[in-house]
Formats: structure tokens, sequence, C-alpha cells
């Protein structure tokens, strides 16, 4: 069944991916987001209890599902690393986990921006807050280990068993946190906790995660790109593709000059 | 079987070298525990209160420091690649070391646990409790660690990422350890919070060898 | 019969070699040459099965080696950079340990017969730390003389020695040809006549 992956094994293939889905992903980000951010932020109805304030969740919950599932994709591009030996499973991982990192944070920060009108501080130590929060530190401690290695084949496979060892213990940090958030919390009730959302709400917050989703492809494949060619600076494959964008930056050049 | 007697002795007769280097990460836990009275407050009862946790902590990251011994000096030498070389399963030889460091570094932290729980005014029923989480959890501790020591044995610069990558790791069983002594200060049940301790050690127990087999192999590239 | 091949290894995503193939003979000396960086420690963990390559295979009597590695490692004795000891043991603890975990089992007059040989009287019970760099590499040594392996595989061994160590090692190599083993080696001095016949292979630095 996944035949039809396997040509991906090769950096030269992947790199061709990239460049063909780049545009579709900047475009989808861009579409859905403007349309999702500028209908939840605008347009959606109010919130009957929260006001305005709400509208932060049309950033905030996009983020946190993404950071979730971008972490849990880098440990299964750790897993076809390591089951397979490709090399761009590993150099997935790694491109997808700054952007991963990023959105964690986004979540942390809008997560922690609406709870200032609601509970007058900054930072509380809310079950979903925490637990994003020891995400975040998960990510930084894939990305310090791979840089952390010179041989970047060896950084990948450490990362990856990393990447993995997080993946089993997310759901067992996620329900001791939540656990523990009702030892020492009182009765209130979670904000994040929407018992059930209206259409009217949900349509943009669906949107804004396919965005975010976009965003998140589009700037993997612009790493990854990164990545493939700086690793195989000497294969004969990128030295051509460098010649050719040479060539073709120098004729428009030459154009320029010539139209003046 | 005698053959992995052979590394345990080994283990065990290498530890005993170099006692100076073991008593180190103990003295570490003492000196950190003895901040908190100073830098929180001596009141009996607050320790009281953030003792279960402070032990807690401070055993969790003075485990860190211990832990790097636990592949650096046979990778460093290279009999790590004689193991690998021997014919023994890796695996089995990763789950005989960890238990070697964690039979020589336990002993010691349980003896020392009596001061520590006085320093702290801990109740009978919480020492009972802490102990009991602390010999449920150091083993755990020192499994999921060796994961992340087998991948940063061979990296010049170990200690501050060997932190970064277990802490996040760790924070379940912190968790777990210091709701059952809190609940033990209450006079209540905590059978479940060490039944769950005890699963994970279970789980780490199966899995954590493969793991540790692999880091290793990784290492020697 | 080890036999490699289509080898392919980079490190650091520089290619050391690509497409390697190799056979060596039981009654053969291999020396292995090439300058620094050529890639020669890498193929030679890559013989032993400690670094697995990019690409290709190493056959050990026409077995891949990761099929049977106990097979394999029970004929291997491998010897690199590291000397395989530990520095707050002694000759005879290190020595004594090794042998059980490869289950061989030796009587203890031969641990020190074998100690005496490569000039170590008296120097059995110390601290290995506190032996000079060719004494150290002597003990690691020593293991040549204490496991029946049929492959010999050293990277570098002379390393360290006084002019006695390396014309015992050579006379040593020679006669473990002679006996129908079979050694793959490098060395950055040239092989003596006290090697015996050897076989040379060069590695070339690719840039």
């Amino acid at each position: 069944m996944w035949k039809w992956l396997h040509p991906y094994a090769k950096t030269e293939r992947a790199y061709q991916l990239c460049l063909t889905l780049q545009p579709w992903f900047w475009v989808g980000a861009l579409v859905c987001l403007s349309i999702g951010t500028v209908w939840g932020l605008a347009f959606a109805p109010q919130d009957y209890q929260q006001g305005d304030s709400f509208r932060i969740i049309y950033i905030h919950v996009p983020s946190a599902i993404l950071s979730m599932g971008t972490y849990v994709a880098m440990a299964i591009a750790a897993l076809v690393g390591m089951v397979w030996q490709w090399r761009t499973a590993y150099m997935s991982m790694i491109a997808m986990a700054p952007i991963g990192a990023v959105m964690t944070f986004i979540a942390l920060f809008t997560g922690a921006a609406w709870g200032k009108p609601m509970w007058g501080a900054w930072w509380v130590w809310d079950a979903r807050l925490t637990s994003e929060l020891i995400l975040l530190f998960l990510y930084v401690g894939v990305i310090a280990l791979y840089g952390a290695f010179e041989d970047k084949q060896q950084a990948g496979k450490a990362a990856g068993v990393m990447a993995l060892v997080g993946v089993v213990n997310i759901p067992i940090i996620h329900y001791s946190v939540e656990w523990w958030n009702t030892l020492h919390q009182g009765a209130t009730i979670s904000k994040f906790d929407n018992p059930s959302i209206a259409p009217e709400m949900l349509w943009p917050l669906l949107i804004n995660l396919l965005g975010f989703a976009f965003f998140i492809g589009a700037v993997t494949t612009v790493r990854l790109r990164n990545e493939i060619v700086l690793r195989e600076l000497h294969r004969p494959w990128v030295q051509a593709l460098a010649i050719s964008q040479l060539a073709s930056k120098q004729q428009v050049n030459h154009s320029v000059k010539g139209g003046n | 079987m005698s053959l992995y007697q052979g590394i345990f002795k080994r283990d065990m007769h290498i530890a005993f070298n170099q006692k100076a280097e073991l008593v180190q990460p103990l003295m570490f836990l003492l000196m950190v525990v003895t901040l908190f009275p100073l830098g929180v407050s001596p009141s009996p009862d607050t320790l009281q209160r953030i003792g279960p946790g402070v032990i807690w902590i401070a055993a969790i990251l003075s485990s860190l420091m211990a832990m790097e011994r636990l592949f650096r000096d046979d990778f460093q030498d290279g009999s790590l690649e004689q193991y690998m070389l021997s014919g023994l399963a890796l695996p089995a030889v990763s789950a005989v070391k960890v238990a070697a460091h964690w039979l020589v570094s336990f002993v010691p932290l349980l003896l020392l646990s009596p001061l520590l729980a006085m320093f702290l005014n801990l109740t009978v029923d919480m020492y009972i409790a802490l102990v009991l989480t602390l010999l449920l959890g150091t083993p755990l501790l020192s499994l999921i660690g060796a994961i992340a020591v087998g991948l940063t044995v061979g990296l010049q610069k170990g200690g501050v990422l060997l932190a970064l990558l277990l802490i996040p790791v760790f924070i379940p069983l912190l968790i777990f350890a210091t709701s059952a002594v809190d609940s033990a200060a209450l006079q209540l049940p905590y059978h479940a919070q060490l039944a769950i301790i005890a699963a994970m050690l279970l789980l780490a127990a199966a899995l954590a060898p493969f793991a540790i087999a692999y880091s290793l192999k990784v290492s020697q590239n | 019969m080890l036999e490699a091949c289509g080898l392919t290894c980079s490190k650091r995503d520089r290619t050391l070699f690509e497409g390697l193939s190799l056979v060596v003979n039981t009654g053969e000396l291999l020396y292995l040459r090439g300058p620094n960086g050529a890639g020669k420690t890498s193929l030679l963990r890559i013989l032993t099965g400690l670094s697995a390559p990019e690409s290709g295979a190493v056959l050990y009597n026409g077995v891949n080696i990761s099929e049977d590695k106990t097979g394999y490692y029970r004929d291997l004795f491998y010897l690199g950079h590291k000397s395989g000891t530990n520095g707050s043991l002694s000759a005879l603890d290190n020595l004594s340990f090794w042998l059980a975990q490869h289950s061989i089992s030796v009587q203890e007059n031969t641990l020190y017969d074998v100690l005496a040989k490569v000039g170590l009287v008296g120097l059995e019970d110390v601290p290995v730390r506190y032996l000079s760099a060719g004494q150290q590499r002597r003990v690691a040594l020593s293991r040549l003389w204490l496991k029946p392996a049929k492959v010999w595989i050293l990277d570098e061994p002379f390393t360290a020695l006084d002019v006695k160590g390396v014309h015992l090692l050579e006379t040593s190599m020679k006669e473990h040809v002679r006996r129908g083993g079979l050694i793959i080696t490098t060395s950055h001095q040239t092989l003596s006549e006290n090697a015996g016949e050897h076989r040379v292979f060069d590695l070339e630095y690719r840039f």
C-alpha cells in the first residue's frame, strides 16, 4: 500500500515534491487563514459568557491541536526513518520540529492572553496550558539533541529516538497533569472546556485549523528543501540545480541591463 | 546466567573503585534539600507541606547527575564495543548495567532518606510512603534515563542536555510520587498512585532495554 | 572467508567510499593502507558489524553477518583505537571479565603466561590507568593469545608499541596466518618481513 511513498526516500524526488507542494501550501494558508481569522475575529457571534475575548480561540485552538499533531507527525517520520532507514524521513522530522515548537509557543501565548481578561492573571497552571508547556520542552529537547551531533545522520537517529520516547509519554503526561490539576484546583470549570460550540463559531475555527495546517506544511517544505540542499551539496543534481539557478539569475541581470 | 552475573560483578567492582564519584550525587541531594529551608522558610508546617516535592525534585536532579557515569567510561575506553562484539544480547547487557547502577545509587539514597525526612519534618506515614515511591520510582528514573544517556554518551557536552531531555519525561512520576506522600500526610490511602508508578515501571522494564540498546548503537554510529 | 559486497559509507554527509568490494580468504593477511581520513577505521568497523553501511553487505563464510552475529563474533577478534579495558581495574581483572563475557574459559596459569608473554610480569594487579600507553596496548593485545579467533581485525595495533612489541605482534600475525587465520589490519608504518606475506589494499581519500 505504501509503495507510492518509496521514491521519496531519495532526496532528489523529495526535493521535487517540496517544490510542487510549496506554492499550493502557501496559497492554501493565505486563503484559509485570511477567511478564518477575519470571520472569527469580526463576524462570528459573541460568546454569551465571555463576550469578545473568547475570539482568541480562533488562534489558540488550531495552534494547540496542530502543536500536538506536528509532534505526532515528527514521531511518525522518526519511525519511518528508523524502520526503513530513509534519510528524507529524518530530514522531514527535523524540518517540522521548529515550526511545531512555534505552534506550541503560539498556543501558550494565546492561552495566557486569554487568561488575562478572564482571571486577571497572565499565567495560570491550568492542566491544558501546563501540558502545552511540557510539550514545548519536549520539542526543545529534540531540537537540542539534533543540534548537538556533528554527523547529521547520527543526529537524526538520536533525535528520532527522543521523539518516539516523547510521543509515548505525551498521553501519560496529559493524563497525569490533568489529574494533578484536579488535586490542586477548586471546583472552577476550566474555560478551555467548551461543552458544545455553535456552528457559526465552529466553521471559522475549522477553516483556521486548515489554514494553520497549510502554513505548517508550507514552512516545512521550505525547511526540508533547505535541509536537503545543505546536506547533499556534493551531489551532482544539487550542483546542476545551483548552476542552472545562477545562470537564470545572470540572464535576468543581462536582460535588465539590456533594457536600460 | 553467569555471563550476565559477570557484567554485574564487573560494574560493582568498578563502582567500588569509584566510591568518591558515587558519593557526590548524594551530597548534591543533601545540599539541594538544605536550600529549601534556607530559601523558602524553616517553618515546620511549610517544610512538611513542600517536603515530598522537594525530596523528589532533588532526587530527580541528583539522579540526572549520577546517570552520566552509566555508560560513559565503557564508551570511552572501548569496553562497550567489546560488549557489542561478545555475542551477548545488548538489551540484556543494558538491563544488567542499569540494575547494577540503580543498586549502587539507590541503597545510599535509602540510607540517607531518614535524614532528609527529618530535615523536612515529614511524619512517619509520609516517610513510609516516600520510601515506597522511591523504591518504585528510582528504577523508572534509571531505565528511562538510560535511554537518553545512551544517546548522549558520545557527546562532549553531556550534562544539561541530558536534563533537558529527561525532565519532561519524569514529570508524571513526580506528580504521582508526591501525590502519594501528600495522601499519606492526610492519612488517605495511596495504593492508586503506587499502582500507577508500578505500571509505568513495568512498561519501562519491558521496553526500555531495547531502546537503550538502540541508543547505544546510534552512539557507536 | 570474509567478503565485503558493494559497501557505501558516508560520515558527516561526506561519502568515504562507494560500492567497495573486497574478499579476504583464510590464510591471508590484508594490509589496509590509506591517508588520514580516507575511511580505514570506518571500513574496519563496518567489517566488524559495529557500524552499519549505507548500502552493501558483509558476508562471513557466505552468510550475512547481520543475520548470524553470534557465529561471526565467536570467530572474531577486533581491536580498535580504544583499548577496551577499564582504567580502574587491573589487567588481570580486565581480562578475566572480558573472557567471561566472551564465554571463553582459560586456566589461570594461561592468563599469567600470556601476560608474561606480552612483558607485563609484575604489573598484573596494578590498575591499568597507572600503566604507560604502550603497556596498556599490550594488555589489550594480550587477548589475541586468549581468544581462539579465526578473524583478526586490528585497527592500528602497533600504536605506542616499542620495537620488541612490534616484533612480537608481527611474528604472531605471521603465525596466525600460517595456521589458517585471517587478518585485516591497518598501520601507518609499513609491515616488515616479520609479518610474512601480505596483500595491500589502498583506500583513497575522496573529496
